[in-house]
């Protein structure tokens, strides 16, 4: 038995009762049906907020984060007056004032294989709106065995990728991607940078799905990955089919529960947070300013990208991007000590693994990178 | 020549193009002779038995080359060839 409406309601949804393909029966759908979004960063921002406007009637969202003001740029959900609450709370006050009608679940806790299934379990359309890797490899092997659509998006930069990953009638996650790539190819958002309005992108198009396969109405992206390029303003399309041997949706599947996928690499703001991967190797920003000060001798190594250096920098250091620092080591002296540095600790730790695996032994890493140096040593910096 | 579209979070092991023309009659031809072109991409793009990692998706057109003959796929000259990379942001 759908849901009845007010006259309220019906106001408020009426550009969506003129469209033949929603009507009447099609919004009480939306307002009988329930959306999870995991993350309310930039992919669930416009996702929650789209969700809410069209009538969704119950959304869930999975965050364990607090605004910080460096998210506004993107995402959308959050305002000024919100920073430092928790993003699940700011983004639940957003989508009520927005829309009164829905019922919206807040879960302030990291989205693990402990509490993943109960969490999921009333929800009818799970949303990938994650920043790493174990959350989405997770939220795949959920949905693959509940039976749940997973309406996937992920930025980088100018690009983004979308799809439906929806095991009952086509390829999943694992299909495309059986295993992530090791830890600092890829770098995050945090590291790498962001268009802001890229999420807002992507994730109305998740939005969209999601909508669609409520509706039950169009041709959704399930076997197909669209891949986004705001610099080209182009759209494509490759094609996506069910791997028969994968490990999740295939005929012989060998996952059979969930698990954490901690080892894949670290996720922000948990036990390996960023930085953390020159663990034992690393120097604090105080001890390295006391080493500069009694004149040790120290080659400090910016390896961030030259635009970065308009924003911070520390005198004296060499400007060696990652990406060029193979290409660099005959260059360095493996006798003296070498200090690595980059925004927060990241890319200075995958350096710190090249240097390491060249045989270089005398080198640190910087933690927590410039923005710890601009918070405890030199205030005149500004942190990013 | 074909050419291989490069995404952005690989560019960086590809001096930052966005795309290299490849030589090559099939698509391991290709990848060999891109890989001595740019041997820093090497460890990343194949395993120590020269096989691609699991992660690293290979289209030919709209087809993932696992879907057509796999590194024997064989590659025109107007072919273009893409890797669609791992991406976690959000």
């Amino acid at each position: 038995m759908l849901p009845e409406f007010t006259h309220e309601e019906i106001l408020r949804y009426s550009r969506h009762l003129l469209i033949p393909e929603v009507g009447l029966d099609g919004q009480r759908k939306l307002k009988a049906s329930s959306v999870l979004i995991i993350g309310t960063g930039g992919l669930g921002s416009p996702v929650a907020l789209y969700l809410a406007a069209a009538g969704v009637g119950h959304i869930g969202l999975v965050d364990y984060d607090v605004v910080d003001v460096s998210n506004l740029q993107r995402q959308i959900v959050h305002g000024t007056g919100m920073v430092g609450r928790l993003k699940v709370d700011s983004a639940r006050t957003r989508l009520l004032d927005l829309n009164p009608a829905i019922q919206v679940e807040a879960f302030n806790e990291p989205f693990t294989s402990i509490n993943a299934m109960k969490i999921a379990k009333p929800f009818d359309v799970i949303i990938d709106g994650t920043d790493n890797f174990p959350t989405r490899y997770l939220i795949n092997d959920l949905c693959v065995l509940t039976g749940k659509p997973n309406i996937y998006g992920a930025i980088y930069r100018f690009e983004g990728q979308a799809s439906v990953f929806y095991a009952k009638e086509g390829p999943c996650y694992r299909c495309l991607f059986p295993e992530p790539p090791p830890p600092g190819l890829v770098p995050s958002c945090a590291d790498a940078g962001v268009l802001g309005i890229l999420p807002g992108t992507i994730g109305t198009i998740q939005a969209t799905e999601a909508i669609k396969f409520l509706l039950g109405i169009g041709s959704s992206l399930a076997g197909r990955l669209l891949l986004y390029d705001a610099l080209d303003m182009s759209f494509e399309y490759v094609k996506l089919k069910k791997n028969p041997s994968c490990k999740a949706c295939g005929s012989h599947p060998e996952i059979t529960g969930l698990v954490d996928y901690f080892e894949f690499c670290g996720v922000p703001g948990l036990d390996h947070a960023e930085g953390s991967m020159g663990a034992g190797r690393e120097i604090t920003a105080l001890q390295l300013a006391k080493k500069l000060k009694r004149g040790d001798k120290t080659h400090l190594i910016d390896v961030r990208e030259p635009h970065e250096l308009a924003i911070s920098r520390i005198e004296g250091a060499q400007n060696i991007p990652l990406g060029e620092l193979a290409s660099h080591l005959e260059e360095l002296d493996s006798a003296q000590e070498i200090v690595l540095f980059c925004k927060s600790g990241t890319r200075s730790a995958r350096a710190l693994e090249i240097l390491m695996s060249a045989g270089f032994r005398k080198v640190k890493n910087l933690h927590g990178g410039i923005n710890a140096w601009a918070r405890e040593v030199d205030r005149s910096l500004p942190p990013y | 020549m074909p050419t291989l579209k490069i995404p952005t979070p690989l560019r960086s092991y590809f001096n930052g193009q966005t795309e290299v023309p490849v030589s090559g009659t099939t698509v391991e031809q290709a990848m060999q002779n891109l890989m001595d072109q740019f041997p820093q991409l090497r460890p990343h793009l194949t395993n120590s038995t020269g096989q691609l990692r699991p992660f690293v998706n290979l289209f030919l057109g709209e087809d993932n080359i696992k879907d057509l003959k796999g590194l024997d796929t064989p590659l025109g000259p107007d072919d273009i060839l893409r890797l669609v990379p791992s991406v976690a942001g959000g």
